[in-house]
């Protein structure tokens, strides 16, 4: 897994690739936070475009970073989903809570 | 008619997190053999995921030395080509299984644990059974078609 990160006018973005487990949510976790809590961007795009295998792991993760950008009146937004992102977060039903963008 | 078990295949590890990608890679490559769909593989390496992922974190949860928290997961290839896939561990049990079962449902305090490994589970695989003794451990036996071409 690789997190790389950007930031704009608009706010945020952050990509990660690869697979998301338990394994290398830890990782993913403190990465995408700091960047939270440095940038207090105002809109956070997660772009998930380049994951090839996620887990309920990756559920977790994505919960857990939306709670954060609340918390600090931050919008999470997930960006280009992959069919194995996007399959594990219909299943739980986050894909009508969090605001997904396509084809940006 | 008795259903032939044509392959088996057991593997045994410690309850460590850098094994959860090699035990679900290495059921999809035993189950690679009879030529299945890509999507069933996806679906065998999410749930052979969630249920090693658990065991990982919640049936060894409280043991810190990972050589006493060995994980075995047995896979038979039966002649209907359908894959039993059978993961064990000795941790500590679950109480209520039909409780843990439930979609959302987590004893995660940490806020990082959706309660969506069992559903995914349900989901993912043609069939799902779950014995568990508080104390003794925990078996998930998964059934997948792998015949859906
Ligand atoms: N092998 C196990 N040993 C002990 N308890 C378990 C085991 N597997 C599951 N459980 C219990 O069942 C609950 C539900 O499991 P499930 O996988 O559905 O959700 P979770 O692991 O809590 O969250 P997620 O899988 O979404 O990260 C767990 O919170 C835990 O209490
Ligand atoms: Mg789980």
């Amino acid at each position: 897994m690789e997190i790389r990160s950007e930031v704009s006018d608009f706010g945020a973005t952050a990509y990660i690739r690869g697979e998301i487990d338990h394994h290398n949510a830890k990782e993913a976790r403190e990465a995408l936070d700091s960047i939270i809590a440095r940038m207090r961007p105002q809109s956070f795009r997660l772009d998930l475009s380049g994951v090839s295998f996620c887990d309920s792991s990756g559920l977790g993760l994505v919960m857990g970073r939306m709670r954060k950008c609340n918390e600090i009146g931050s919008t999470l937004i997930l960006q280009n989903p992959s069919e194995a992102a996007l399959r594990m977060l219909s299943i739980a039903g986050m894909d009508k809570i969090i605001k997904i963008e396509r084809g940006v | 008619m008795r259903d032939k078990t044509v392959n088996m295949m057991k593997l045994e590890f410690f309850a460590k997190s850098a094994n959860e990608a090699f035990a679900r890679s290495a059921v999809a490559s035993f189950a690679a053999q009879c030529d299945p769909s890509v999507s069933a593989v996806a679906d065998i390496k999410t749930a052979v995921s969630e249920a090693v992922t658990n065991s990982i974190v919640h049936g060894y949860s409280d043991i810190s030395d990972k050589s006493e928290c060995p994980i075995y997961i047995v896979c038979k290839l039966l002649e209907s080509k359908r894959l039993i896939i059978k993961i064990k561990d000795r941790g500590r049990g679950i109480e209520d299984i039909d409780k843990a079962m439930q979609p959302l449902f987590t004893t995660d305090t940490d806020g990082e644990r959706s309660g969506m490994g069992f559903t995914v589970m349900q989901s993912f695989c043609d069939g799902i059974k779950v014995c568990s003794k508080v104390g003794k451990g925990t078996t998930v036996t998964l059934e997948k078609r792998l015949d859906c071409r």
